[in-house]
């Protein structure tokens, strides 16, 4: 019995650092197409999990992502020359945790759909007065930008991942996850017990951004042109929602699940079905938010839940019988 | 000793005066009842005094301190913590953590989980919920709910509760076990005010109520001399 629970224990920990250890060792094994698909799932990854860290346990939906990963790319255009790598990824993530905070403190007095469209208008704002400085101003419009390795930005793009899988565990098990559930379930109630929920609100927006804005300025190298059309494409709003939702917020790694797949699939069908790929997309969401109000992880802790009181009822038929069979 | 004094509080909404410049004095140790017509102000009253709302004008001030306007997590870290009419708990989440939520942020004291975790089950143990402490708050009776919220409420330390209606929905027999309640947390060197309809309860246990009527104070007594107020018979007859 007690060997078991060590194992079990372990089991999780275990699984993830032979998981971790295969990633790094990946691109070295592995066509270089691969590699290239990985970077686009652990950048989807990234935005989710970001997503979920505020959105999915305070219930403001924020449609805002996009703004801060345009800011990784823009930030990439700017100093990606001037700077080493390193420390530009790390501006990138600098800006779009100021330009969260700013939003955040504008925006989180506004509650439910205010709020989320409000998120979505900052995108918009931010792509057109960047689109118009550049015609009117700068007189340029778009930028090249600095190349780095597929290899490279994929060995970033697992960091951020690592680094933010961490910081959510820490903050959930913590005073601050209970907190940000407890705005999720009644602001009004938390902030009478003694909870800043304006200054908790505002910062965990900026941090989760913080990670986003890493992510684009490091995939910024892999894109040969920018201009504020594709910096700021509402795409990047909606997609790590929808993965998020998908792979369901009640655990961990649902965000990770609900981007891996949901990126894979999205990989598959725009070049199988280049045109009919959004349309099954949103089939595939409306059944989601219909059936899986929990996502893949919902889906798949109802089915051992379910097996277990079918096997629970199996062994108290036959009298115990099949007991090893149960786990 | 004076714990809570309120001069001239008023609330405006648009052409509405809801609370219309009230005076109220609350002694440490006592249990004070606030009653009144349905929209006499009461629950505003509540609103301006813990800050959920900003009021329009008058003083408040707590234990020697002036709180008017202030945000509700500084009222409530200060001392003054309320429970509210339509019962406010987190559902999603298990009794203990609801009530080691407010051992955690109600005061400005940084404790470690340990610490907090004991004071939540000496708190759970106290109103008699140590039984349901890790059952989300959600499928709980109405009673236990309440219970919960007043659990939560006593886990920020306050030197004053204010309760808003908590026995209203309850049989008469939650309503005597509400009364206990108070009455003990009462003896625990607590001070209250508590909102309430259940005229049993208020007569029962408060030592001075005031009686709220279109926003304004009409009266304030001894249970004994509120039921024989002219005034107050008017009020609740003339409805
Ligand atoms: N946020 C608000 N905006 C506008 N009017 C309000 C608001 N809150 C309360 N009122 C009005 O103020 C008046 C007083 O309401 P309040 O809730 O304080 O009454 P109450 O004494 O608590 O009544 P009850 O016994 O029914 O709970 C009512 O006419 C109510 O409609
Ligand atoms: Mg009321």
């Amino acid at each position: 019995m007690k060997a078991e629970n060590v194992s079990k224990r372990y089991l999780t920990p275990v699984i993830l650092i032979l998981l971790l250890a295969l990633l790094i060792a990946l691109p070295w094994f592995t066509r270089p197409y691969m590699v290239v698909l990985l970077k686009t799932i652990l950048m989807f990854t990234i935005l989710s999990l970001s997503w979920a860290l505020f959105s999915g346990t305070t219930g403001y939906t924020s449609l805002a992502t996009a703004a801060f990963y345009g800011v990784g790319l823009y930030t990439a255009a700017k100093l990606g020359n001037v700077l080493p790598v390193p420390l530009m990824v790390l501006c990138g993530g600098l800006f779009s945790f100021i330009l969260a905070a700013a939003i955040g403190a504008i925006t989180l007095r506004l509650k439910g759909i205010y709020f989320a469209i409000f998120t979505l208008s900052t995108v918009e704002l931010i792509k057109n007065v960047m689109h118009w400085y550049e015609i009117n101003v700068a007189g340029v419009r778009g930028h090249r930008i600095l190349h780095v390795s597929d290899a490279t930005v994929f060995y970033y793009l697992l960091g951020i991942t690592v680094l933010l899988l961490l910081v959510t565990y820490l903050i959930k098990r913590s005073k601050y996850g209970l907190a940000l559930s407890s705005i999720g379930s009644c602001e009004e109630a938390a902030a009478h017990i003694g909870v800043n929920v304006i200054t908790l609100k505002v910062f965990t927006f900026a941090l989760s951004s913080f990670f986003v804005g890493l992510a684009g300025a490091i995939m910024a190298t892999s894109i040969n042109y920018i201009d504020a059309y594709i910096a700021f494409d509402l795409n990047y709003s909606f997609f790590p929602t929808l993965m998020a939702i998908f792979g369901g917020m009640g655990n961990l790694f649902g965000p990770v699940i609900g981007a891996v797949v949901f990126s894979y699939l999205r990989e598959i069908l725009i070049t199988r079905f280049p045109y009919a790929y959004m349309f099954i997309f949103g089939l595939v969401m409306v059944l989601t938010i219909l059936y899986l109000p929990n996502g893949l992880v919902g889906l798949y802790q109802t089915i051992r839940l379910k097996l277990k009181q079918a096997n629970n009822k199996k062994e108290k038929t036959l009298g115990g019988k099949h007991a090893s069979t149960s786990s | 000793m004076q714990v809570l004094q309120v001069e001239g509080l008023t609330k405006n909404f648009g052409g509405l005066r809801a609370v219309d410049g009230v005076d109220l004095t609350v002694e440490s140790g006592e249990i004070l009842g606030l009653i009144g017509p349905n929209g006499a102000g009461k629950t505003t009253l509540f609103n301006l005094i813990s800050g959920t709302i900003k009021p329009s004008a008058g003083k408040v001030t707590f234990l020697g301190e002036n709180i008017f306007g202030l945000k509700p997590y500084t009222i409530c870290r200060k001392g003054l913590v309320r429970t509210f009419q339509s019962c406010k708990i987190f559902p999603e989440l298990t009794v203990f953590q609801n009530v080691i939520l407010g051992a955690f942020f109600g005061t400005s004291e940084k404790k470690s989980w340990e610490q907090a975790a004991l004071q939540t089950r000496e708190i759970l143990e106290f109103v008699g919920l140590a039984h349901l402490s890790d059952v989300p708050a959600a499928n709980l009776t109405l009673l236990d709910q309440k219970q919960v919220e007043v659990a939560r409420a006593l886990a920020t330390q306050p030197k004053l509760l204010m309760l808003d209606e908590m026995m209203a929905g309850l049989n008469p027999a939650e309503v005597e076990a509400a009364m206990t309640l108070v009455q003990k947390i009462r003896d625990q060197g607590i001070t209250i005010i508590m909102i309430e309809h259940v005229m049993k309860a208020i007569m029962n246990i408060c030592g001075r109520i005031v009686v709220l009527d279109h926003g304004k104070k009409v009266a304030e007594g001894s249970p004994k001399e509120i039921s024989t107020n002219k005034k107050v018979i008017e009020i609740y007859l003339g409805e």
